[in-house]
C-alpha cells in the first residue's frame, strides 16, 4: 500500500519537475511579447499572424531540432549554414531531371545532409577531432562544392512540386511546414524521452566517461546525432526551397546563430546533458516573433541586430546562469 | 641538455604552425611568377596580416577555455569608426587610431563582464554580443563610405614598405609581438590567464587572479580585433558594414587558431602560432591562385585542406593505449 | 615546543548547502609547534572545515582567531596571505603549467607585473629538495607526472608560502613509503620551527606516528578532542560512528572455493604497466588485488574490462580464450562482467542525471524492445534495486549528485548489480564511504558470491581485504609479488610484500611503516 502511495508520488513530482524553469521563462516571455505587440497593432494576436509565426519558425524550427541533439552532447554544429544551401540545391538539382528526379528531390537533399553529418560524426566520435572545428572544415568544404558546382552564380534549378507543396501549401488552413515541425518535433520528444538512443544522449552530454564504462556504445551514439543534425538542416533547406521556389547562394547562413540561440534559450545548456525539446520549441518561437515583430516595428536593421542581442544577453541571464562551484 | 627538451615539447604546437607556413610560403614564392620580389611578400603581408590581428585576438581568449564569436564584429565595427575618424591632420589621427583601440577595449570589457559576472558561456555571450556590435557598426556605415579628408597618407605608410623591402604591416605585427604577447606571456595576469584555461578551479585554488585574467583576455583581443579593423581601413581607406565579412573573420579565426596549435579547450598554445596559422590559411588560397587553379574550385580545396589540417592531430590517438584517456 | 594561547582558534562556525548542515557550531584549536589530526567520516565535515579556514568558502556563522585576533578570508590569497597554507585532497596544481610556474604560482617573483624565470626556477628547486622531491624537473609539465609526485610538487609548493599554520588534507594517500618517510621528516622538522599542523588521515597508522593532538568529528560536530595515544582504536572509530562498533566482517566459507576458473589470464601484459600476471577466479571466489598504490591493479582491471588496448597474453572466460575489445563487450550476456570503476563522480556516475536514469543505464536494451525502453519494465527493476540495497534518496527522480557518498556508492553497484552479472571487478569500492555503509557492503559482498559471481576486488584496505577475501594477489611494479591463500592472507603478509619485502625470510623488515 505505502509502495503504491509512494511510486505514485514520484509520478508526480516527476511531472511537475519537467516544466523546469528556463522552459517556463521563454514561454512567459513568448506571451509577454505578443501582448506588448498588440499595444502597437491588434493585428499581432490575430490567428492569421500567429499561423504565419509558426510557419516562418517551422523552418528555424527543424534546424534547432538537429542542432540540439548535438548541442545536448556537448557539442556544436557549425556547418548548418551550407548544409542548409547544399540541401536545397541538391535536392532542386534532382528535380531537374524529369520523373524521376522529382519523385526523389526531397530524398536526395536529405540524403546529402545525412552524408555531410556522417562526416562530422566520423570526426567527432573516432578521430576526437573538436566539433566546433571540424563542422566549420566541413561547412567550408560543403561550401566549395556547391560553388564550384553552380559557378558563382545562382542556381537556375527550380523547387519540386512536393517541395512547394510542404513548404508552402496548407491542410485545413494549417501551414504544412508548421505540420513538418509538428511532426519532426514528436519523433525528436519520442527519441529523447523514450529510446536508449535518447537516453545515451544525455548521459554523453552529462559524463561521456561513465557512459562509455556503462557499456553504451557511445561513439556510433555521437556518430548518428551528427548524421540526424546534418539530415534535419538539409531538410529545412529543402523547405526553404520550397517556400522561395528556388535555392540561393548563401541561403542558410542566417539560420547558424539563430539556431544555436533557440536551443540555448530553451534552456539546453551549451555544456550538454540538460534540456527538453520543449523548451527548443519555445526558443524558436520566441526568435521568430522577435525577428517578426522587430521588422513590423518597422525598426531598422542596425536596430534588430542590436535589440536582438542585448534581449538574448537579458534572457540568458535570467536563468542561463552558471552556478558557482567552489 | 634536458631543459631544450622541454622548451621544445612545451612550443610544439608553434613550430609545427611555423613549419607548415614556412614550407607553404617557399612552395608558393617558388612557383609565382614573379618570384620572391617585394612586391610579392607585401601583398601576402598585407592579406595575412590582417587575419593574423584576428587570429590573436581570438588566441587570448580561447587560452582561457573561451571562445569568442564576437571578433569578427568588433572587427568590422572598429572598420567602421575608422573610417571616420582616420582623418585630418597628424594629432586628430592619432587621437582616432587611439580611440578606435579603446573601442575594442571595450567591446572586449563588455564581453568580459558578461562572461564573469553573468556567468554566461562565452559562447552564447558572443554571438549575442557580436550581433549588438554589428549592428552599431550597421548604424554608423550603412552603405560602404569613407570620410572626405581621410587620412591617406597614414594609410598607405602603414600598408607600404619600409626601405622598400619589408611590408611595414609585417613590422607592426613584429612591434605588436614583441612589445605586447611577448611582455603578456611572461607575466603574472599572462600566466594566470593559462592557468584559467587550464584548470579555473586549481587557478583559484592556487591563489591566482582568476577574474582579472579573463577580463584581460576579453580586453587586449578587442584591442587586437580593434588593430585589425583599423588596418583593413587603411587597405580599403573605407568602412563597410559586411555581415558576411564579419562572420568569415570570425570562423577563419578559429581556423588559424587551431592550425597554430592552440587548443580550444585552453591552457595550451601561443598567439605566436596563430599567426603563423592565420599566414598558412591565407597561403591556401595564394597557392591555389598560383597554380592556376579555377578559381571556382578554390574554396573547395581551401576547405579541403583545412579538413586535412585539423584530422593529422588524430594521428596521436594511434598511439593511445588506455581508451579513457580519449575522453577529457 | 608548547604555547598556551591557541595560534589559530575556529569557534562557532556553521556551514550550510542548500537544505545540508555541513558544519554546526564547530569550534577547533590549533597550537603552534603541535601536530592535531583530524579523524571523522566522510560528511563529517572535515573538508568544509578546512576549506573555510583556506578561505575557499565563507562559514555562515561563528568567526576564527588568529593570535587571538579575528580574522575573514575572502578567498584563499588571503588565507595564504596570513600565513594558513592548505595541501588539498583534490589537488590544485594547473596542469598545463610546469612544474616551477606551480610552485611560485600564487606570489611569482619579479618586477612591474612581470616574472622573473630564472628566479622563479631557484625557488622551485629549493623548494623542491626541502620536501623531498628533487628527482623532479622544474620545467615538467604537470600533466605528464603520475600522482604521487604531483603530492610532492603540492608539498613543496606549501612549504614555499612560509606557513604558520599548515594542513594537510588526505596529502599522502597516493604517496609510496619511502616518500612518506620523507614528508614526515619534513613535517617533523617544521614542528619543532614552531609551525602549527593540522592533518587529515583515514590512516590510523600515520596519525599514531605523526599527531599530538585529535580531534574526531561527527555531522558536522566536534565530538572529542584528546591526546594521541590515548585512546584505542576502536574507541575512535565508534566516536566516529556513533554508536557501537566491531569490525566484523560476515563469515567466509570453511572450505576453499572448488571448481574450474570462471574468469583466468594467462600471461596478461600492457605497457610497462603490468607484466606477465596470470591468475585465475572460480565461480563463489573472491580474489583480492593487493599492494602499494600504482603497481597496476587499476590497469589490471581495466585490462580485463576491455578498456586497454594493446594487451599481450590471454583473458578465458569459462576456459576459453576471449578478445575482450570494449566494456560494451564485456558487459554482453557471453561474458557477464562488470566493473565498479575507481571514481564515481566521473566514471560511476552522471551527477546531473536522476537516480533512475543512472540505475539504469547499463542495462537500457535489455529494458527496451526495439530500442524503446519499456518504462514499466524499468520502474520495476529500479524499485527492486533501491530496496535490495537499501539506498536512501528521496524519490527515483532527484539527481544522483544529491545522494550521500555512501548512497552515490550503491548506485554504481546497484547500477551493475541490476545486471545480475557472472564476473564483478571491484576498484577501491569502499573508498571515501561512511563505516556503516562499510558493513553493508561486506555482507552484499558475501551474498554475491555465495550466490556464485566471481569476484575480483581491489582495495587499499588491508582490513578489507584480509576480511573479505579468500585469495590476494599482492601486486608489486605491475607483477605478481605472491598469491596468499586463506590463513596466510595477515596483515603483516600483506605490508611486506607490498614493500617487496620477503616476510617469511626470518628478520623483521627495517622500513615497516607499521607499528607490530
Amino acid at each position: 500500500m505505502l509502495e503504491a502511495t509512494t511510486r505514485l508520488n514520484g509520478r508526480r513530482r516527476d511531472w511537475r519537475q519537467r516544466i523546469d524553469a528556463p522552459v517556463a521563462t521563454a514561454f512567459g516571455c513568448i506571451v509577454l511579447l505578443l501582448v506588448l505587440g498588440s499595444f502597437y497593432s491588434s493585428n499581432f494576436l490575430s490567428p492569421q499572424y500567429l499561423l504565419q509565426q509558426l510557419k516562418v519558425g517551422a523552418f528555424l524550427g527543424i534546424i534547432a531540432t538537429g542542432m540540439m541533439l548535438v548541442i545536448l552532447l556537448g557539442q556544436i554544429d557549425l556547418s548548418v549554414p551550407w548544409t542548409v544551401t547544399l540541401g536545397a540545391m541538391m535536392a532542386s538539382a534532382a528535380a531537374a531531371h524529369g520523373a524521376v528526379g522529382e519523385a526523389l528531390a526531397i530524398p536526395v537533399g536529405i540524403v546529402c545532409g545525412l552524408l555531410i553529418g556522417i562526416v562530422n560524426g566520423v570526426g567527432v566520435a573516432y578521430l576526437r577531432i573538436p566539433s566546433m572545428i571540424i563542422t566549420l572544415a566541413v561547412n567550408a568544404v560543403a561550401q566549395g562544392l556547391m560553388v564550384a558546382y553552380t559557378g558563382g552564380f545562382a542556381p537556375g534549378d527550380s523547387a519540386s512540386a512536393a517541395m512547394r507543396y510542404l513548404a508552402a501549401g496548407t491542410i485545413l488552413g494549417v501551414p504544412n511546414a508548421a505540420i513538418m515541425w509538428l511532426v519532426t518535433g514528436l519523433l525528436a520528444v519520442f527519441l529523447l524521452n523514450r529510446t536508449t538512443f535518447g537516453r545515451a544522449i544525455y548521459g554523453i552530454g552529462n559524463k561521456e566517461t561513465a557512459a562509455y564504462l556503462s557499456g553504451v556504445p557511445t561513439q556510433r551514439v555521437v556518430m548518428i546525432a551528427f548524421a540526424l543534425s546534418g539530415a534535419l538542416a538539409a531538410f529545412g533547406g529543402v523547405l526553404l526551397a520550397g517556400y522561395a521556389g528556388k535555392a540561393a547562394q548563401s541561403m542558410g547562413d542566417a539560420y547558424l546563430l539563430p539556431s544555436i540561440a533557440a536551443v540555448v534559450l530553451g534552456g539546453t545548456s551549451i555544456l550538454g546533458g540538460r534540456g527538453s525539446y520543449l523548451g527548443t520549441i519555445a526558443g524558436v518561437i520566441l526568435i521568430t516573433l522577435l525577428q517578426s515583430i522587430l521588422s513590423v516595428m518597422q525598426i531598422a536593421e542596425f536596430g534588430r541586430q542590436i535589440i536582438y542581442g542585448i534581449i538574448i544577453v537579458v534572457m540568458l541571464l535570467l536563468y542561463g546562469r552558471e552556478k558557482i562551484v567552489r | 641538455m634536458t631543459d631544450w627538451r622541454f622548451h621544445l615539447a612545451q612550443q610544439r604546437g608553434t613550430l609545427t604552425a611555423l613549419a607548415i607556413f614556412i614550407a607553404m610560403f617557399v612552395f608558393y614564392v617558388a612557383n609565382h611568377p614573379a618570384g620572391f620580389t617585394a612586391n610579392v611578400v607585401q601583398t601576402v603581408a598585407n592579406k595575412g596580416v590582417l587575419l593574423a590581428l584576428v587570429a590573436m585576438a581570438q588566441t587570448l581568449v580561447v587560452l582561457t577555455a573561451g571562445i569568442d564569436l564576437s571578433v569578427g564584429m568588433i572587427f568590422i565595427l572598429c572598420n567602421c569608426v575608422a573610417s571616420y575618424v582616420v582623418s585630418g591632420s597628424a594629432l586628430t589621427t592619432t587621437v582616432g587610431i587611439a580611440g578606435v583601440i579603446a573601442l575594442g577595449a571595450l567591446c572586449g570589457a563588455i564581453n568580459a563582464m558578461i562572461v564573469i559576472f553573468g556567468r554566461l558561456q562565452p559562447i552564447v555571450t558572443t554571438i549575442a554580443t557580436g550581433a549588438v556590435y554589428f549592428g552599431i557598426a550597421l548604424w554608423i556605415r550603412p552603405f560602404p563610405g569613407s570620410s572626405p579628408d581621410f587620412n591617406s597618407d597614414i594609410a598607405d605608410a602603414l600598408t607600404g614598405k619600409i626601405f622598400d623591402v619589408v611590408p611595414t604591416s609585417f613590422v607592426v605585427l613584429l612591434g605588436v609581438v614583441l612589445l605586447l604577447w611577448l611582455p603578456f606571456q611572461g607575466s603574472v595576469i599572462g600566466r594566470a590567464v593559462y592557468a584559467v584555461g587550464s584548470s579555473e578551479q586549481a587557478a583559484y585554488m592556487s591563489g591566482m587572479p582568476v577574474r582579472r585574467a579573463k577580463f584581460a583576455a576579453y580586453v587586449l583581443g578587442g584591442m587586437l580585433a580593434a588593430a585589425g579593423g583599423l588596418f583593413l581601413t587603411f587597405f580599403t581607406y573605407s568602412g563597410e558594414a559586411s555581415l558576411a565579412n564579419g562572420n568569415t573573420y570570425t570562423l577563419y579565426s578559429i581556423a588559424a587558431v587551431v592550425l597554430g596549435g592552440v587548443s580550444l579547450f585552453g591552457g595550451r598554445g601561443s598567439a605566436i602560432g596563430a599567426i603563423f596559422g592565420a599566414l598558412a590559411f591565407r597561403a591556401i588560397g595564394d597557392l591555389l591562385f598560383v597554380f592556376d587553379v579555377e578559381p571556382l574550385w578554390q574554396p573547395l580545396f581551401q576547405g579541403l585542406v583545412l579538413l586535412l589540417a585539423v584530422s593529422i592531430g588524430s594521428a596521436r590517438l594511434f598511439q593511445v593505449r588506455n581508451r579513457l584517456e580519449l575522453f577529457t | 615546543m608548547e604555547s598556551l594561547v591557541p595560534l589559530f582558534r575556529m569557534e562557532g562556525i556553521s556551514k550550510r548547502y542548500g537544505g545540508v548542515r555541513a558544519l554546526q557550531q564547530a569550534d577547533l584549536d590549533v597550537r603552534a609547534g603541535r601536530v592535531h589530526a583530524i579523524l571523522g567520516e566522510n560528511g563529517a565535515g572535515k573538508s568544509t572545515l578546512i576549506k573555510i579556514m583556506s578561505g575557499v568558502v565563507a562559514p555562515d556563522e561563528g568567526r576564527m582567531l588568529l593570535d587571538g585576533r579575528e580574522v575573514s578570508f575572502p578567498d584563499p590569497a588571503a588565507a595564504n596571505a596570513a600565513g594558513i597554507v592548505c595541501i588539498f585532497q583534490e589537488l590544485s596544481l594547473i596542469p598545463d603549467l610546469s612544474v616551477a610556474d606551480n610552485i611560485v604560482a600564487s606570489n611569482p617573483p619579479g618586477r612591474f607585473g612581470l616574472i622573473d624565470r630564472k628566479a622563479q626556477r631557484r625557488l622551485a628547486e629549493a623548494a623542491l629538495a626541502r620536501a623531498g622531491g628533487e628527482d623532479i624537473h622544474p620545467m615538467a609539465l604537470v600533466r605528464d607526472l603520475p600522482l604521487s609526485r604531483r603530492q610532492m610538487i603540492e608539498i613543496a609548493r606549501a612549504l614555499t608560502r612560509t606557513p604558520r599554520v599548515l594542513i594537510l588534507d588526505e596529502a599522502t594517500s597516493a604517496l609510496a613509503a619511502a616518500d612518506v618517510t620523507r614528508v614526515f621528516d619534513v613535517l617533523k622538522r617544521l614542528k619543532a620551527e614552531g609551525i602549527a599542523l593540522l592533518y587529515i588521515s583515514h590512516r590510523m597508522h600515520e596519525i599514531a606516528e605523526l599527531a599530538d593532538d585529535c580531534t574526531v568529528f561527527r555531522n558536522g560536530r566536534r565530538i572529542a578532542t584528546y591526546e594521541a595515544g590515548t585512546k584505542s582504536d576502536n574507541e575512535v572509530v565508534e566516536m566516529m560512528i556513533g554508536r557501537e562498533y566491531s569490525h566484523v566482517f560476515p563469515p567466509k566459507p570453511a572450505a576453499p572455493v572448488a571448481g574450474a576458473f570462471v574468469l583466468e589470464a594467462r600471461n596478461l601484459g600492457w605497457t610497462a604497466r603490468l607484466n606477465d600476471i596470470s591468475f585465475g577466479v572460480r565461480a563463489g571466489e573472491v580474489v583480492g588485488l593487493g599492494g602499494l598504490d600504482g603497481q597496476g591493479q587499476r590497469e589490471l582491471l581495466l585490462a580485463l574490462f576491455g578498456v586497454l588496448r594493446g594487451i599481450s597474453g590471454q583473458v578465458l572466460i569459462d576456459g576459453k580464450p576471449v578478445s575482450i575489445g570494449s566494456p560494451r563487450a564485456a558487459k554482453a550476456d557471453a561474458i557477464g562482467m562488470a566493473l565498479i570503476p575507481e571514481d564515481r563522480k566521473t566514471e560511476g556516475l552522471m551527477l546531473q542525471m536522476s537516480v533512475r536514469d543512472n540505475l539504469s543505464f547499463a542495462t537500457l536494451s535489455e529494458l527496451a524492445h526495439g530500442g524503446i525502453i519499456d518504462r514499466d519494465a524499468e520502474r520495476d527493476a529500479v524499485d527492486e534495486m533501491i530496496e535490495l540495497l537499501g539506498i536512501k534518496t528521496d524519490g527515483v527522480s532527484v539527481p544522483a549528485g544529491s545522494l550521500s557518498g555512501g548512497n552515490q556508492q550503491k548506485l554504481v553497484i546497484a547500477k551493475w548489480l541490476m545486471r545480475k552479472p557472472r564476473i564483478i571487478l571491484l576498484n577501491d569500492p569502499t573508498r571515501g564511504i561512511d563505516v556503516g555503509t562499510k558493513q553493508e557492503f561486506y555482507q552484499l559482498l558475501r551474498k554475491l558470491a555465495d550466490a556464485g559471481a566471481a569476484i575480483v576486488l581491489y582495495s587499499t584496505d588491508y582490513d578489507e581485504l584480509i576480511g573479505c577475501c579468500d585469495t590476494v594477489l599482492v601486486l608489486y611494479d605491475g607483477t605478481v609479488k605472491r598469491t596468499l591463500r586463506g590463513a596466510d592472507i595477515t596483515e603483516r603478509a600483506l605490508i611486506s610484500l607490498a614493500l617487496n619485502i620477503d616476510p617469511v625470510a626470518g628478520d623483521a623488515p627495517r622500513n615497516a611503516m607499521v607499528a607490530e
